[in-house]
């Protein structure tokens, strides 16, 4: 058991480390560089050489990278070269904005989306869980900005309330205040996600209810509720911590047309902004930081896995 | 259905009259499965129901619990428990019977147990629930059913996962299950045809007592007429959904009516007894077809290229041409994993295999194609060794472009002269293998492994998954193969009786050791080695009464050898 997570753990170091080789590669082969766009006009060959030295473009890219690396491990992420703020509080400050809805999003999506899922597999083929079908796969669908507009439309033009542009602080508010500050851009991931969770966790646990051991309780007279969630319910935790790892992994990284769309600045949008100003040094650590999300997240999602697999937690 | 004779006890516990089951079809009638079926059971009774795969025998057991499998249902007659007719009532009203009236124990307690939740919780689950004895009342009972079934640490085994006990061992748990509500009615299903022969009889045995000691009644369905001469009162002889002949255990086993029950006596293979097959080794001086020597084979490589799991150790063994050698044990024993060494599929660690006295390569993957076209194998499972997305004609077809370049009407006639030699119409060509029956499958199965004009055919259990009579029939058809063809067979399987008619000579495997090996005559002749005494002891035979001297011989057995 242990050493399953162990080697869990080494192939997630092996992912973190061949996604840097990736992202410093990808970087370095990109055309024109930040320096260029910086001093533009001004540019003459001594200060862009001054520049580059600084920078240590001069050296061997194997010695550049593994210097980044070396810092990136130490929890130095370098200095913007778009603005010369160091990058870990560029990314400090947008990460709360991120880090709110993402988590508020799960609590909320995650637990509604799975219940519903559920219910949709106690009773296969009824009106609610063909109505449920229809509604996630048109979800799955409809595009987030199409998702975020209607929501708009209803809750801020229809009915007044909510805001369609998220601004102001969040300092200070607890945290009723931060849903009510985040209410659509919430409302709109959770949507998204919910199609896909509401789906797999239907089809985890049906996939489980065709197994000889629920027929069995059938037959020993459980009642299908009991059948549910003693019997099947343990037996699909594997492959739903999979496909909620997924989506929170998303919320993360993958938002950004909604942060667009509202308008608050997020991690997502961040990056957006460095491939404009080609500020390579602020896409490094961007990218390292949403790939040790994944990382992180998978092998959480793996080891829980592991944990609801009883031929592991309980060997012979 | 006049073959009932009635019997005038009002304590039937359960009774079917004209039931009929029908597997419901999109834009097309209802299919009957079970044509108007009507017996009864009485209490401390155990009726059994026997007939092929196919003849509804598992559909009507389960009608004793309201249920129909998912795409059947009930169309007409009725099946009443305990006066009350329960077919085609709701889940919510059956929910009340099932456990307590009636307990239901199924071929695989593997698939049965959930494998998440303690056994303890899994067999007093029922009574618990429908509250007719507390968490503590169920504790106790369980306890008590855990000692009766001779189960070891019985204060402790409720606590283990299923995974964590033996197969034999989960099967009789799964009867403490069944009578830990104390029902008036127990449906065995199957309940040790997994099983292998030398576990069979103790849980049989196990059944056998707490069924009398319970008093409860029980259906028993099997297609094992041996194993229901020593468990049943009452037979009920079944096929395609029809009852062809019932009454007393005795009368039916020993004076059959029908002819299908013909058919079934028949079909009973020869008890491994001495004067079968060759007697002497037949040393020939010739190089055998096949050899292995010395071989060691196991799973995982440890840093020295040993595995880490031995399974195989010291194998010897020698196949001569146009000779079948039986290989014989049980689940674990290693019979399996040899037939791999054989094929290359899985590289002995140490030792060798010779093939016409040519060393071939341990691995399959150095070895030539006409070293690989010379061992074929032939799978248990025909359903899953068939890709079910090509025709018969391409499945046949693949080995002859592969090994002897055939293509176009060549080859189309070569695929109908090998479906002729396995007894298939050639229109079989066209279809697919689900279009099959399993014993036609199996044929097909055989039938690719000698297109390419092996000399020696692997066949892994080949006729475990087949009905008695349909399993027959392969086994005659391999031996007039063998006649034609001169192919060697190396014939693995768990079924002594089998193997017996139909081997010249057994290895026995145990725990990965050949612990004899022989001509078959000589293996079969006493004085046996103890653990082949043990499998031929607990062949089952079609005799009122065996169980019981058999269990008094092993019991004398173990006095013995404890003696010693």
């Amino acid at each position: 058991m242990l050493s399953l997570i162990i080697r869990r753990l080494g192939i997630g170091i092996i992912s973190v480390l061949a996604v840097s080789v990736i992202i410093f590669v990808g970087t370095m082969i990109l055309p024109g560089d930040a320096e260029q766009i910086r001093l533009c006009q001004e540019a003459t060959e001594a200060n862009i050489a001054a520049m580059r030295e600084r920078l240590g473009l001069d050296k061997s890219i194997v010695e550049q990278y593994l210097i980044w690396l070396g810092n990136f491990v130490r929890g130095d992420l370098g200095v913007s070269l778009a603005s010369d703020a160091p990058i870990i509080e560029l990314i400090a400050d947008r990460y709360h904005n991120t880090v709110y809805v993402a988590v508020l999003t799960a609590l909320i999506g995650v637990p509604i989306s799975l219940a519903l899922g559920i219910l949709a597999a106690m009773f296969p083929g009824s009106l609610y869980d063909r109505i449920l079908t229809f509604v996630s796969v048109s979800l799955v669908a409809a595009p987030e900005f199409f998702t975020a507009t209607l929501l708009v439309l209803l809750f801020v033009f229809a009915l007044g309330i909510g805001n369609a542009v998220v601004v102001g602080s969040t300092e200070g508010k607890d945290i009723f205040g931060l849903i009510a500050h985040f209410a659509l851009p919430i409302a709109t991931l959770s949507f998204v996600i919910a199609s896909q969770l509401i789906r797999m966790s239907r089809a985890a646990v049906l996939n489980v209810m065709s197994s000889p051991y629920i027929e069995m309780a059938i037959l020993k007279g459980v009642p299908r509720r009991r059948i549910i969630m003693r019997h099947a319910l343990l037996n699909a935790i594997g492959p739903i911590v999979n496909v909620v790892a997924l989506n929170l992994a998303y919320l993360v990284t993958g938002v950004i047309v909604v942060e667009v769309y509202f308008g608050y600045p997020g991690l997502a949008t961040l990056i957006v902004q460095a491939v404009q100003t080609r500020d390579f040094i602020l896409i490094q650590g961007l990218g390292m930081i949403f790939c040790m999300t994944y990382v992180v997240l998978m092998l959480i999602a793996d080891v829980a896995a592991l944990m609801s697999n009883p031929r592991l937690r309980h060997p012979k | 259905m006049d073959a009932q004779t009635p019997r005038e006890t009002p304590d039937v516990i359960f009774e079917t009259k004209d039931l009929v089951i029908s597997a419901v079809r999109e834009n097309e009638p209802d299919l009957p499965i079970v044509k108007g079926v009507s017996f009864q059971v009485h209490k401390g009774e155990v009726v059994a129901l026997i007939g092929e795969s196919g003849s509804g025998k598992t559909t009507i057991s389960l009608s004793a619990l309201g249920y129909c499998k998912p795409g059947l249902e009930f169309s007409s007659g009725e099946a009443n428990l305990l006066g009350r007719n329960i077919a085609g009532l709701s889940t919510d009203e059956l929910r009340p019977s099932r456990g307590i009236n009636v307990a239901y124990l199924a071929q695989s307690a593997a698939a049965t147990f959930n494998p998440s939740i303690r056994i303890n919780e899994q067999v007093t689950e029922a009574p618990v629930l429908h509250g007719t004895k507390s968490q503590d009342e169920a504790n106790a009972k369980a306890l008590e059913l855990y000692g009766a079934l001779d189960l070891p640490d019985p204060d402790t085994i409720g606590e283990r996962y299923p995974h964590q006990v033996s197969g034999g061992q989960l099967q009789r748990l799964m009867a403490a299950m069944a009578l830990c509500g104390d029902p008036d009615l127990l449906v065995l299903d199957e309940p040790t045809t997994a099983l292998d022969v030398t576990t069979q009889i103790e849980v049989l045995k196990a059944f056998k007592k707490v069924i009398k000691d319970e008093g409860a009644a029980a259906i028993y369905v099997t297609h094992d007429l041996a194993v229901v001469a020593q468990i049943a009162d009452y037979i009920v002889v079944l096929y395609s959904g029809e009852v062809k002949e019932a009454g007393p255990t005795d009368v039916i086993i020993n004076n059959p009516k029908h002819p299908y029950t013909k058919r079934l006596m028949a079909a009973i293979k020869p008890l491994p007894e001495p004067g079968l097959g060759e007697a002497t080794a037949a040393d020939t001086g010739e190089t055998p077809t096949l050899e292995v020597r010395n071989a060691d084979a196991g799973y995982g490589q440890r840093a020295d290229g040993q595995p880490i799991v031995k399974v195989l150790k010291d194998i010897n063994v020698r196949v001569e041409h146009g000779k079948t050698v039986g290989v014989i044990g049980e689940s674990g024993s290693g019979k399996s994993t040899l037939a791999r060494v054989m094929a290359g599929l899985l590289p002995a660690s140490t030792g060798e295999v010779f093939m016409n006295g040519e060393l071939l390569p341990a691995d399959l993957t150095k070895r030539t194609k006409d070293q690989l076209r010379k061992i074929q194998f032939v799978y248990q499972m025909a359903d899953t060794a068939l890709n079910p997305r090509q025709r018969i004609k391409d499945i046949l077809g693949r080995p002859l472009s592969f090994y002897f370049g055939m293509s176009g009407s060549k080859r189309r006639s070569r695929v109908l002269e090998l479906l002729d030699m396995v007894e298939l119409p050639s229109q079989f060509a066209d279809r697919y293998p689900h279009e099959l029956s399993g014993g036609q499958k199996q044929r097909v199965n055989l039938a690719r492994a000698l297109a390419a004009e092996p000399e020696v055919v692997l066949c892994d259990e080949v006729t475990s998954a087949l009905d008695t009579i349909v399993g027959a029939n392969v086994i005659d058809l391999l031996t007039r193969l063998q006649k034609d063809t001169g192919v060697a067979y190396v014939f693995i399987s768990h079924d002594l009786s089998t193997v017996a008619s139909f081997a010249d000579e057994i290895v026995v495997l145990y725990q990965g050791e050949i612990v004899e090996q022989g001509p078959t005559d000589m293996v079969l002749s006493p004085p046996h080695q103890p653990y082949t005494d043990l499998l031929i002891s607990s062949v089952p035979e079609t005799r009122i009464g065996w169980l019981e001297e058999a269990i008094a011989a092993r019991h004398e057995r173990n006095l013995r050898s404890a003696d010693n």
